[in-house]
C-alpha cells in the first residue's frame, strides 16, 4: 500500500495577522508557519493505515520555514519517506500552483492513496486535495473521518452536518480529503524527533516554476471591521454576573 | 457563453440545505450587475419537489438514479458537461462537504478559475472571501470567463434566496454515468443524543477554554440553573468531552436558541456558521480580539472559570433557590 | 552418641542449611539481579556518607519524626545489634557443645557491662515489640494499608520469641550456676527465678528446649530475611551509605537506551534504585504524607516500592531460570508499565518530595516515577490535555498556547519600561515564569512585584520574549527532550546578557535554574527566590517598611522552595517584618501539604479525585482561629488556593495573598 500525504504549512492563527504594505497580501514578517491542522490528521490517518495493513508512507511538503521539523516529526510517527519540494514559496503560493508542483512528483511515485487535509486556513482557490485529484484524474472525496482499505477499493466515512455520515466506496488510486483521523494525532517526544533527525534524510525535489493560474487575483486584503461589536460588560465576576442576570431577566429567561 | 449565474443546489435526504438559499441570494446580487439570470441546478432522482421555494429565474433539473444521493464522481460528470456547454458567468457551490468535492476538481478539469470561501459579492462583480479563520478578508474581481465559486454563509440571509413560487423547470439530458469510481454504500445516522440542541431555547456552549472534561460539569450546573442545555464547539467534541449530538457549527448543528452563551469559544467561522440564527449571543472570553465578540450582542473579557461559579450562584438565587 | 554431640551436629546442619538458603537468596537478589541494573556512577564524599551512617542508621534520626514508633524501632535496632552477640554465643556454643557444653565466648561472654546492657535491651526490645504488635493488630493505622500485615506480625513474634527464649536460657543458666557474670544479668536472673522451684534436671531440659526454640527461630528468621521487607536489615546499611547527596531538586541524568530516555523494563533501573526497592520496610510513612494518596488517587509511594520490589524479584528469577543462550530474553509476562505499575499511578504524582523526605532510609520514590514517565512520553502515552500543554510548550515556550511575543504584555502599564536584560547589563535578571507572565489573574501580582523591586531600588531586567518556560515540570513530566530544548533556548538567551544574579518568583523555575541548569557561558550565577532576596534587603536595611500590617496570617511553604531547597525561614522573616502575626498550620515547614499542581499535574486531567489537596489545605488553614490571610510564595499556589477558597466556600473566611502583596502594602 503506497500512501502519499501532502502537507501545507499555514499561518499560525495564534499570532496577530496583518496586511502588508501592498495592501493585497499578508505581512509575512511576523507570521509563524505551522502544519495545517487537517494535514496533521491526514498524517495520523496514513500512519494508522500503515500500522493496520502495511505499506509505505511518503510525506511531501513545500520548502518553507519550519518544514524540516514537520517532516521529521512525521518520520518519528512512522513515515518512511520525506520529500521537500523546493521552489520560490516566499510570496506565498495558491493551491493551484502548489498542486501543479506536487502533481508531477506524486504521479511519479505511483501511489495507491493520496491523503491530505480537507482544507487549510489560507485556502483562497479551493483545496489542495481535489485540485490535485483533478490533475491526476483520480476520484476525490472530502470530509473523511474514517478509511478502511479492501483490495483495490477504499471504504470511507464522509461527514455531513449534524453528525450524519455517508459510507462510500472509492476506487483506488484516489485522493481523500481528511477532516479528522480515526484517533487524534499522536504525541511524539521531542527526543524521538531529534533522534530521527540523525537517522532520516529529507529528499529534495525541485518544482518547475510555480504557476498560479486558475486562482483569483487578490486586489485587497483587510481585517474585517468589528462591525456590530458586542456591548462589553465590565467589572468583577460578581458585577458581571449581576449584569448578566439582569440581561437574562430582560430576555425572559429568568 | 452567457452572463447567467448558476447555483448548484445542495440537498441531503430530501431536504434543501440552507446554503442553497444563501447562494441564491448571493447569485441574485451578482446577476443584477452581470445582467444575467439566476439559474438553479438541481441534480437528483425525482427531486423536482425540492424546487418549490427556490428563488431562481429558472431551474435545470438532471434526473437520474445515479444522482439520487450525492457522490462526487457522478455529480462532477454532469456538471462538467453542463458548464462546458453553457459557459455561464459564474457557478456557485457551497463551501461544504458537497460543494468542495466538486468545485476544485472541475476547476482543473475544465481549466476554469476558482475562488473559494466567498462571503459577499458586489453587483460590479467583486467578491469578498474570508480566510485565516475569518481574521482576514480578501477582495478581488471575479475572474473570467467562467468563475467557479464556493460560498460560505453569513453574507446573505437565507430568506432572500427563498420564493413563494417555484422557478420554471427544464429537464436536461444526463450524460452517461457508468464506471463511477465513487458509490454510496449507506448512511449512518448520528447518535441520537438525549437532547436535540437545535430545538433548545437556551444553550450554554463551551469551547477550548473549558480545558478539560472535568470542567464540563461547571457548564452543566450553569445550564441546569438557567433551564438550558450544554453544547460545544468542535475541539470539545473531538476530545470526546461532549457527545457529537452537542456539536454546534458547520459540521454539527445549526442552532436557534433565544440565548446562546458562548464560554471560552473563539468564534471561528465554522462555529459561527451554526449560531447566526440565535436571538442573543453572549460571549465570555479572555481574548478581547476573539472573533466571537463580532457576532455577540453582549460580551465580557473575563476568565470563564472566574465567572461561572459566581454566575451559577446568582442565577440560582434569582430563581429563588 | 551423647546429647552434646548430637547437638553440635544438629546445630552445624541447621546452620549450613539456613546459611545456604540465606546466601543463595542474597546472591540472587543482590548479585544477580543488581548486576542486570544500569550503572549508578561513582560515589564520593565518603566522610559525609559515614557521618550519615552515624546519624541516620546508628542514630535512627528520621525515625523519630513519628515519635513513639520511632523510639520503639530505636530499641529494636540497637537491641538487634547488641543481642546479635548472644546469637553468636548460641551458635558457637552449640557448635562446640561436643567439646564443652557450657562454652562461653571469650571476652564478649564475660564482659559484665555488656551483659547488663544486653539484659536491659532485651526488655526494651520486648516492650517495643509488644507495642508494635499492639499497633499492628489493634490500632492498625492507615499508613499500614497495603503493607503485609501477616509478615510483620510473624517477624515481631519471631523477635519476641527470640527475646523470651533468651531470657529463659539465661535465667536457667544462672540458676544452674553456669553463668560467671550472673550479677550483671538481673533481668535474666528474675526470669530464672520463675523456674527456680524446679529440679536441676528439669531446668536443664527446659533450658535446652529454650535453646532449640531460640536457635530455630533465629535461623528461620535468617532464611526469611531476604524475602520481604525485612531485607532492609541487610540493605539499609549500604542504602544509607550510598544515598544520593546531590541537591534534592536535581534529577539525575536520564540513562538512554538507543537514544531514548525512560525506564519501561525493570532492568533499565540503575542498580542503586533496585537497592531502594529491597530496602522499603513498608512502614507507610511516605503514604501518610503523599498528597496524591490523600486525594484518593491510585498512587501510594509505599505500594510503588513494594510492587517494584516484587516485580524485580519475579523478573530476576525468571531471567536467571531462562537459558543464557536466549538473547534477547523473552519479555516479562507482566510489562512493568501498565500492569505492574499502572499509568494512573505514574501520572498521579505531584513530585512534592514529601515521600523522599519522610523515608527513614532515604528511598527515592520520585526519581523512578519520573524515569517511568519518560518511557510513557517516548511511547506517546500521554493524555490529550498533557499533549496539548507539551505541544504548546514546544511551539510557544509556554503552556498557555499563547505566542511568545505576548510574554511581556503584562509590562505594558509600566512607565518607564522594565529594562531589557538582552540589551543592557543589569544586576538582577528577573526570570518571570509562565504563570506570572501569561495568566490574566496573576498580572496584578506580577506588576506589584515589579513595583516592589523598583521601590527597593533594585537594578533589574527581564528577558522579554526570549524567555521560555524554565522546564522544571516539563522534566518531571518525563519530556526530557523538550526540557533540553527549553534549556538550550533559555541559556542561549541568558548567556548573551550581563547580570550578577537571577531572581524569580516561581519556586519551580527557581529549582531547575539553581540545581539543574548548566553553568552558562559566563559562569554559574546565584539564583534567588524573591523571598530570599527580600529577606536580604530587609536585613541590610535597603528595604524599609513604613507600616505594620497587623494581620493574622498563615504561610504555605511551596514544595520547590521548602522541601526541595530548604528555604523556610526567609519568607517567615519577611512576613514578620511586615508586621503580621504568623500562625502555623499543623502541616508546615518540611511537612507542608502540596497544592496538587506540581509534577505537571496542572496540565493534566484531574482524574478520579475524592478530596482535592488544595481544598484540604484551605480547610486546614480555615481551622486556625483568627487567621484571615493565607500567604503563598508561588504563582501556581496562588491560582490553586484562590480556586480552592471559592470551591470550599471559604470566601468570607480567608483571602489568599502572595507575600509580595503584604510587602507592597507595608512599604
Amino acid at each position: 500500500m503506497n500512501i502519499i500525504i501532502l502537507v501545507k504549512l499555514v499561518p499560525d492563527l495564534v499570532e496577530e495577522l496583518t496586511v502588508d504594505a501592498s495592501g493585497a497580501a499578508l505581512d509575512m514578517s511576523w507570521l509563524r508557519l505551522i502544519i495545517n491542522e487537517f494535514d496533521d490528521h491526514a498524517i495520523e490517518q496514513g500512519i494508522l493505515l500503515k500500522e493496520r495493513g502495511g505499506g509505505q508512507v511518503t510525506v511531501i511538503a513545500p520548502d518553507v520555514e519550519g518544514v524540516d521539523d514537520v517532516l521529521f516529526t512525521a518520520a518519528a510517527k512512522g513515515a518512511d519517506r520525506l520529500i521537500k519540494v523546493k521552489g520560490d514559496f516566499s510570496a506565498g503560493v495558491n493551491n493551484h500552483a502548489l498542486s501543479r508542483a506536487f502533481a508531477t512528483i506524486v504521479k511519479g511515485l505511483q501511489p495507491d492513496l493520496v491523503l491530505t487535509g480537507v482544507q487549510a486556513n489560507n485556502d483562497i482557490d479551493g483545496a489542495l486535495g481535489p485540485l490535485l485529484a483533478g490533475m491526476l484524474e483520480m476520484p476525490y472525496v472530502g470530509y473523511i473521518s474514517g478509511i478502511t482499505i479492501d483490495a483495490a477499493k477504499s471504504k470511507v466515512r464522509k461527514e455531513y452536518p449534524g453528525g450524519l455520515i455517508a459510507e462510500m466506496e472509492v476506487n483506488l488510486p484516489a485522493v481523500l480529503g481528511v477532516q479528522a483521523a480515526e484517533q487524534p494525532p499522536r504525541y511524539v517526544a521531542v527526543s524521538k524527533v531529534r533522534q530521527v533527525m540523525k537517522t532520516s534524510t529529507i529528499q529534495e525535489q525541485s518544482a518547475p516554476t510555480l504557476d498560479p493560474s486558475g486562482g483569483p487575483t487578490i486586489s485587497r486584503m483587510f481585517q474585517p471591521e468589528a462591525g456590530g461589536r458586542a456591548t462589553m460588560l465590565s467589572g468583577s465576576a460578581d458585577e458581571i454576573s449581576a449584569k448578566l442576570v439582569g440581561i437574562f431577566k430582560e430576555l425572559g429567561v429568568l | 457563453m452567457t452572463q447567467d449565474i448558476y447555483v448548484v443546489i445542495e440537498h441531503l435526504r430530501g431536504q434543501v440545505a440552507e446554503i442553497s438559499y444563501v447562494m441564491l441570494a448571493a447569485a441574485r446580487e451578482l446577476a443584477k450587475g452581470q445582467k444575467g439570470k439566476v439559474v438553479a441546478i438541481l441534480l437528483g432522482k425525482n427531486a423536482q419537489g425540492l424546487a418549490g421555494n427556490l428563488a431562481a429565474d429558472r431551474l435545470v433539473s438532471f434526473d437520474h438514479p445515479a444522482l439520487a444521493d450525492f457522490t462526487s464522481d457522478a455529480y462532477q460528470k454532469v456538471l462538467a458537461d453542463l458548464i462546458q456547454k453553457d459557459q455561464p458567468r459564474a457557478v456557485l457551490f457551497g463551501s461544504t462537504s458537497i460543494g468542495t468535492d466538486l468545485a476544485s476538481v472541475l476547476s482543473i478539469r475544465l481549466g476554469l478559475p476558482l475562488v473559494s470561501s466567498c462571503r459577499t459579492f458586489s453587483p460590479e462583480g467583486k467578491f469578498v472571501s474570508q480566510i485565516c479563520g475569518g481574521k482576514i478578508m480578501a477582495e478581488g474581481d471575479l475572474p473570467m470567463p467562467t468563475a467557479l465559486i464556493t460560498v460560505v454563509p453569513g453574507g446573505y440571509k437565507a430568506e432572500d434566496g427563498q420564493s413563494t413560487q417555484a422557478p420554471a423547470i427544464t429537464q436536461a439530458e444526463v450524460p452517461p454515468l457508468e464506471s463511477l469510481r465513487v458509490t454510496l454504500s449507506k448512511y449512518i445516522e448520528p447518535e441520537t443524543g438525549d437532547v436535540d440542541i437545535a430545538k433548545e431555547s437556551l444553550l450554554v456552549s463551551v469551547g477550548r477554554g473549558i480545558q478539560n472534561q472535568d470542567n464540563i460539569s461547571l457548564a452543566e450546573d450553569l445550564a441546569k440553573a438557567l433551564g438550558g442545555v450544554v453544547s460545544g464547539s468542535r475541539p470539545v467534541i473531538d476530545q470526546g468531552w461532549l457527545a457529537t449530538s452537542r456539536l454546534v457549527g458547520k459540521s454539527g448543528k445549526s442552532v436557534k436558541p433565544k440565548v446562546y452563551l458562548a464560554l471560552g469559544i473563539s468564534g471561528a467561522p465554522e462555529h459561527v456558521e451554526g449560531i447566526t440564527n440565535s436571538d442573543t449571543i453572549i460571549a465570555i472570553n479572555t481574548d478581547p480580539a476573539a472573533p466571537i465578540f463580532g457576532v455577540a450582542k453582549y460580551g465580557a473579557e473575563i476568565d470563564l472559570f472566574d465567572l461561572i461559579g459566581v454566575l451559577t450562584e446568582q442565577v440560582k438565587q434569582a430563581r429563588g433557590g | 552418641m551423647s546429647y552434646d554431640v548430637i547437638k553440635s551436629i544438629l546445630v552445624l546442619v541447621a546452620l549450613i542449611v539456613a546459611g545456604v538458603i540465606f546466601l543463595r537468596r542474597v546472591y540472587q537478589l543482590l548479585w544477580r539481579n543488581l548486576r542486570r541494573g544500569q550503572p549508578s556512577g561513582a560515589y564520593k564524599h565518603w566522610w559525609e556518607r559515614i557521618k550519615g551512617e552515624l546519624v541516620y542508621v546508628a542514630g535512627q534520626f528520621r525515625l523519630f519524626r513519628v515519635l513513639i514508633p520511632g523510639t520503639g524501632h530505636f530499641f529494636i535496632f540497637w537491641g538487634f545489634l547488641l543481642l546479635f552477640l548472644t546469637i553468636l554465643q548460641a551458635i558457637v556454643g552449640g557448635l562446640l557443645a561436643f567439646i564443652n557444653p557450657h562454652f562461653i565466648l571469650p571476652w564478649i561472654g564475660t564482659f559484665g557491662p555488656l551483659a547488663l546492657l544486653q539484659d536491659i535491651f532485651t526488655v526494651g526490645v520486648i516492650v517495643a515489640v509488644i507495642y508494635a504488635l499492639y499497633v499492628r493488630l489493634i490500632v492498625n493505622p492507615k499508613r499500614y494499608l497495603g503493607s503485609h500485615k501477616s509478615q510483620g506480625v510473624m517477624v515481631l513474634t519471631f523477635i519476641l520469641t527470640i527475646m523470651l527464649s533468651l531470657l529463659v536460657m539465661n535465667g536457667i543458666r544462672i540458676n544452674l550456676g553456669q553463668d560467671p557474670i550472673q550479677a550483671w544479668r538481673p533481668i535474666s536472673a528474675s526470669v530464672g527465678r520463675i523456674f527456680s522451684g524446679l529440679g536441676a534436671g528439669t531446668q536443664g531440659v527446659i533450658g535446652e528446649i529454650a535453646y532449640w526454640i531460640h536457635l530455630g527461630v533465629v535461623l528461620a528468621f535468617l532464611t526469611e530475611l531476604p524475602e520481604g521487607k525485612h531485607f532492609h536489615v541487610v540493605t539499609s546499611i549500604p542504602a544509607v551509605l550510598l544515598r544520593n547527596l546531590e541537591p534534592h531538586g536535581k534529577l539525575p541524568a536520564a540513562p538512554e537506551f538507543n537514544g531514548e530516555a525512560g525506564v519501561n523494563a525493570i532492568e533499565r533501573f540503575r542498580w542503586r534504585q533496585m537497592l531502594d526497592f529491597y530496602t522499603c520496610t513498608e512502614c507507610g510513612r511516605c503514604q501518610d504524607v503523599c498528597p496524591a494518596y490523600a486525594s484518593g488517587l491510585a498512587l501510594s509511594p509505599k505500594l510503588l516500592m513494594m510492587n517494584l520490589r516484587d516485580h524485580l524479584k519475579e523478573r530476576g528469577a525468571a531471567l536467571s531460570a531462562s537459558p543464557a543462550s536466549q538473547t534477547p530474553p523473552a519479555p516479562p509476562e507482566h510489562p512493568l508499565i501498565g500492569e505492574v505499575i499502572s499509568e494512573a499511578v505514574l501520572w498521579a504524582c505531584t513530585t512534592c518530595y514529601s515521600c523522599d523526605q519522610e523515608c527513614p532510609l532515604f528511598i527515592e520514590h520520585v526519581t523512578p516515577i519520573v524515569d517511568m514517565r519518560r518511557a510513557l512520553v517516548i511511547e506517546g502515552r500521554v493524555d490529550a490535555e498533557l499533549q496539548d500543554a507539551l505541544a504548546n510548550l514546544g511551539r510557544y515556550g509556554n503552556s498557555f498556547g499563547q505566542s511568545e511575543r505576548m510574554r511581556a504584555r503584562w509590562t505594558q502599564p509600566l512607565q518607564p519600561a522594565i529594562k531589557d536584560a538582552r540589551k543592557e547589563p543589569v544586576e538582577y535578571l528577573w526570570f518571570v515564569g509562565d504563570y506570572a507572565s501569561y495568566s490574566p489573574t496573576l498580572t496584578e501580582t506580577t506588576l506589584k512585584t515589579a513595583e516592589v523591586f523598583r521601590k527597593a531600588g533594585l537594578d533589574f531586567g527581564i528577558l522579554y520574549d526570549s524567555e521560555r518556560n524554565a522546564g522544571n515540570d516539563v522534566r518531571r513530566v518525563g519530556e526530557e527532550g523538550l526540557y533540553d530544548l527549553l534549556v538550550e533556548k533559555n541559556t542561549s538567551a541568558m548567556s548573551k546578557c550581563t547580570y550578577q544574579k537571577i531572581i524569580t518568583t516561581d519556586p519551580h523555575s527557581y529549582n531547575t535554574l539553581k540545581n539543574e541548569y548548566p553553568a552558562n557561558g559566563n559562569g554559574h550565577h546565584p539564583v534567588l527566590h524573591y523571598t530570599e532576596l527580600l529577606d536580604q534587603l530587609i536585613t541590610s536595611g535597603q528595604l524599609k517598611f513604613s507600616k505594620k500590617l497587623g494581620l493574622r496570617v498563615t504561610y504555605h511553604d511551596p514544595c520547590y522552595l521548602g522541601r526541595y531547597n530548604g528555604v523556610y525561614d526567609a519568607p517567615r522573616r519577611v512576613i514578620e517584618a511586615t508586621g503580621c502575626e504568623l500562625v502555623e498550620m499543623p502541616r508546615h515547614g518540611s511537612r507542608a501539604f502540596c497544592c496538587g499542581a506540581g509534577g505537571g499535574r496542572i496540565w493534566m486531567a484531574e482524574g478520579e479525585i475524592k478530596d482535592r489537596p488544595s481544598e484540604s489545605r484551605i480547610r486546614e488553614a480555615a481551622g486556625l482561629e483568627g487567621v484571615t490571610t493565607f500567604v503563598v510564595a508561588c504563582p501556581k499556589d496562588l491560582t490553586m488556593y484562590r480556586d480552592a477558597v471559592k470551591t470550599t466556600g471559604n470566601e468570607q473566611r480567608l483571602v489568599v495573598k502572595d507575600l509580595i502583596e503584604l510587602v507592597a502594602a507595608a512599604l
